[in-house]
Parts: C-alpha cells; structure tokens; sequence
C-alpha cells in the first residue's frame, strides 16, 4: 500500500475517531510524523484515558460547568464548591450533575418514604418560587411598578392556593 | 419565652426515665423541610429570610399543640444566650453564629425544636429520654403533619422533602440516639465498634453534633442514608445497632467490675472526691469525671446518687449555663471556681457515698 500523501510505501496505519465516524489514514513515516501522529511507544495508558475523557465527559463537564439555575442564579461549579443547592429548582436545573452524587451518597436516586399528606398535584409548582424572584429583582432594579405588579400576582396566588 | 426561664431546669429528654438509660441519655429525630416558594437559606436574601421568620411566627407556631410553643428570636438575643441554646441543644451552633433573621420555636418541655433559617428554612426536632425511636418518630410525624398545613412544603415525587444539602434529600430525616459508653472506652473496644458501624453506613459523633470530640464518654449514633430508604426502614437499622451496642457496653461494664473491681472502684471514688472537693475545675475535666461517676452509678458502686442530678450536672457545668446559674458573665478562671462551687454544693445536697 502507498502513503496517501506521497508516493512512499505506508507502514502507518492510524484509525481516528471522531463522533463516532472512523477516518483511516495510510501514511508513510516521514509524513506520519508531519502530521503529527504519534507512534506506537508514545501512546501511553493514562493519555489515552486523558483523550477519553476529553471526548466523552469533557463536553459533558463543560456544558454542566455553565449551567445556571434560571430561579436562584446559582451556577453548578458554585454547587460543587461549596456543596449547598440554591433552591427547590436545582434539583431539577442540575439533574444531570446531581444523580452520580445522589447514588454515591444514598445508593439511589428515588424518595421512598413519607409524602405530604396534603399534596395533590404530582409536579412540584414553583411559580411562586419563580414569581419571587422576580420581585426580588425588580425591587434590586427599582423598577417598583414592575414589583407591585408580581406582588399583586403573588398574593393572588397565594390565595388561590389557600382556599384549595 | 425567655430563655431565662430554663435555667434551672433541664429538658425532659435528659431527665433519664426513658427506656434504657443506663446506657441511652436521649433519643432525638429531627426532619429537614423547605418551603416551595423560597430560595434555601443560603440564597434568600434579608427579606425573604423575614417572611419565612414571618410564616413561621404568625402560622407554625400557633399549630395546634400538646403543649403551648413559644417563638424566639435567635437575632434579638446575646451571645451568651445563643450559646445556652446550643448546650441545650435546642439549636445547632451554625444557627447561633449565623446571621440575619433566625428563630426557634420551642414547647414548654423542650420535647420539640423548630429551627428557623438554619441551613433549611425549618430543622424540626424531638427529643427523648432514653432509647425510643418509634415514640419519637410518632411525635415528629404529628408535628410534621400540623406544620404542612400552614407551610407549603418543597416535595418531589421523584427526589421526596428538597434540602440544601443532597446528603439530606429525601426523608430528610436524621434519627441519633446518644449513647453513655464509659466501659467500651476503657475496655479499649470503642474503635472496633465505631469501625464496624461506618461499614453499614451509620454515623458517630461527638456529645456536641458535627465535628465534636466525644467527652465524657458520650456518643451519637446517627443514620446517613436518606433517600430511597423509607423512615422506618432506616429506624429499624438504627435500633437493631443501638441494641447491640447496648448489650457490648453491658457485657464490657460486668468484665471490669469482675475482673477489674478494685481499679474501677478506685477511680470512681476518685472521680467523686475530685468533684466533691476541687475550687478549680475546667469543664472538660467535669466531663470525664462525671464520666465516671455515671459509670459507678450504674454498676452500683455510689448509692444516694441519682443518675438525673449526674445528667443535669453535666449540662448545668457547660460554661453558658454556668454563667447563667451564677447571675453574671465570668471568664475563664472565673468560670472553673464557680463550676467546682457549684458542683461541691449539689453533690453536698445529694449526699452520695462511694460503696
């Protein structure tokens, strides 16, 4: 077989896979090494975990790294640091992060036990979580019509809430 | 309430009528609980804290009650007081030091606890005296279920009560039962038993909660687990453990008193002379004598000593308390020649003899 860049004999064969498309290429050494591809006795174990996990949790690790809960502003490597959620949202906003650390600490990842014996709706209802936060931050940016609208909306609420 | 009011006493789970208290001082259960319409704690800001304060005052306080619940406020209150609360353990020393708008809510008996702005907007607690675990859990049970009607619980099917901390999610509950475990300690068997429980997951800590030395031979044992097992299955494991635990402390309390007598009654009647006749003590060496004294109590070697004025002592020498008894605020020096008074006078009153 001849190099596919020059017309050598290829005595390296490298398979690449990138997204699970395999590339092969069929090199001759010289243009192996301008291509940059390593030989055999470079390629250890730990760098080729390093590469693994560059590809597979890497994106995972990044996309995670700029979560934010859109309810409480907490960021999930601010999670990770400090090891405190934000609020009822983040379970959900940072599901993905939170299962691995919920079956390390439990040995699961689901409620057992007591349910509130005065729920009904089978979904947590956050809007009065969210309708909050909102006031918080229209009081922050003064925008005082703006919050006494969400107050007015948060008491409404409220008493729809009471009276079922 | 004022705190003052509880200086003289102490509360009923430390009073030692319970199920076996030989070993067992207290059984304490306490649920973690947030509301679905606020940030946790650590993301609310000033206002938001005061509303949950708020709901709490004018709502969870005025729940239908065995007996009458009082509201106080942890941010009104001194340093001194603060540190009352906590030997008392009404409260975590993170509520104390915290910041910001804070309370408990106590009953007359100090039977219940409502921890307000902690790490969970609400910590609530029973405490008992003695090994009793499901009459705890009844208690809780019914206090949980009065407060969600005024307060509208963070619940998930999925993840059950939501707390701040994932080491919480679930249940939220936490049962630790307070353990007495002199002859473990001096027998030398203590680390085998605190090794063979991180196996099946239980937690030991120290008299004081989280992070606390054991002294005077006092130890928690406390589940970690909380999701995915249900309350009474996480009960069960923890009486199941305790019984043992309570029947190796018997059998190590028989082998020294067989085998050791003469050592044992020595440094029980030691530990009484001390306390009987020292001016000086540091609460840290209270602990480890009262220690021993328990210890002879229960094996038989003080007569005329009753083991709720050993328990009351230990809490009544902490220094908040102390100071509190004695009317004004002592330092360090002043505070170890007032305990050793204080602790010459009542054991004077109770009149105990070494056998």
């Amino acid at each position: 077989m001849k190099c596919q860049l020059c017309p050598n004999p290829a005595t390296v064969h490298f398979t690449k896979v990138v997204n699970k498309k395999a590339t092969e290429l069929h090199l001759c050494t010289e243009c192996a090494a301008r291509q940059q591809i390593p030989s055999l006795g470079e390629l250890s174990l730990s760098a080729i975990l390093q590469s693994l996990i560059g590809q597979h949790v890497g994106p995972q690790a990044e996309e995670m790294s700029r979560l934010t809960c859109p309810t409480c502003g907490l960021k999930y490597m601010e999670f990770r640091r400090e090891g405190r959620l934000g609020c009822p949202r983040d379970y959900a906003s940072f599901r993905v992060g939170l299962e691995p650390i919920l079956r390390k600490v439990h040995r699961s990842t689901r409620h057992v036990g007591k349910v509130p014996r005065r729920r009904q709706p089978s979904e947590i209802d956050l809007s009065l979580l969210d309708l909050r936060q909102q006031l918080r931050r229209a009081v922050q940016a003064e925008a005082y019509e703006e919050a006494a609208r969400i107050r007015d909306q948060i008491r409404e609420k409220e008493a729809a809430n009471e009276s079922r | 309430m004022n705190p003052d009011n509880l200086v003289q006493t102490t509360g009923e789970w430390l009073r030692a009528t319970g199920p076996e208290s030989d070993v067992v001082v207290s059984t304490r259960i306490r649920l973690a609980r947030n509301h679905a319409a606020y940030p946790f704690t650590n993301r609310a800001s000033p206002h938001q804290k005061a509303e949950i304060e708020a709901i709490v005052r004018e709502k969870v306080a005025q729940v239908d009650s065995d007996r009458p619940l009082h509201f106080i406020n942890i941010s009104k209150l001194g340093q001194l007081d603060r540190q009352f609360l906590v030997e008392r353990q009404l409260i975590s020393r993170e509520l104390a030091n915290a910041e910001g708008p804070r309370a408990v809510v106590v009953d007359d008996r100090e039977a219940v606890s409502i921890m307000v702005n902690e790490e969970d907007h609400l910590r609530l607690q029973v405490m008992r005296s003695g090994l009793a675990l499901d009459e705890a859990w009844q208690d809780i049970d019914s206090v949980d279920d009065r407060i969600e009607q005024v307060f509208d619980y963070a619940f998930s099917d999925e993840f059950g009560y939501l707390t701040a901390c994932p080491t919480n999610v679930g249940t939220g509950m936490r049962a630790s039962v307070m353990l007495h475990l002199p002859a473990l300690v001096l027998t030398k068997q203590i680390e085998k038993v605190f090794r063979a429980l991180q196996k099946i997951n239980l937690v030991v800590r120290g008299l004081y909660g989280e992070g606390s030395r054991a002294s005077g031979d006092f130890y928690q044992i406390s589940n970690q687990v909380t999701l995915g097992k249900s309350e009474s299955a996480a009960l069960t494991e923890i009486r199941e453990v305790n019984r043992q635990i309570i029947e190796y402390e018997r059998q190590a309390r028989t082998l020294i008193i067989k085998e050791t007598r003469q050592a044992i009654q020595d440094r029980v009647a030691r530990a009484l002379g001390t306390l009987q006749s020292a001016t000086m003590m540091t609460s840290e060496e209270t602990m480890e004598l009262l220690s021993s004294v328990r210890l002879g109590v229960n094996v038989g070697l003080v007569t005329g000593l009753p083991i709720t004025l050993v328990n009351e002592l230990f809490l009544h020498t902490q220094p908040a308390h102390l100071q509190k008894l004695m009317g004004t605020q002592l330092d360090g020096e002043e505070r170890n020649a007032a305990r050793a008074r204080y602790l010459r006078t009542r054991l004077k009153e109770a009149g105990p003899n070494p056998n």
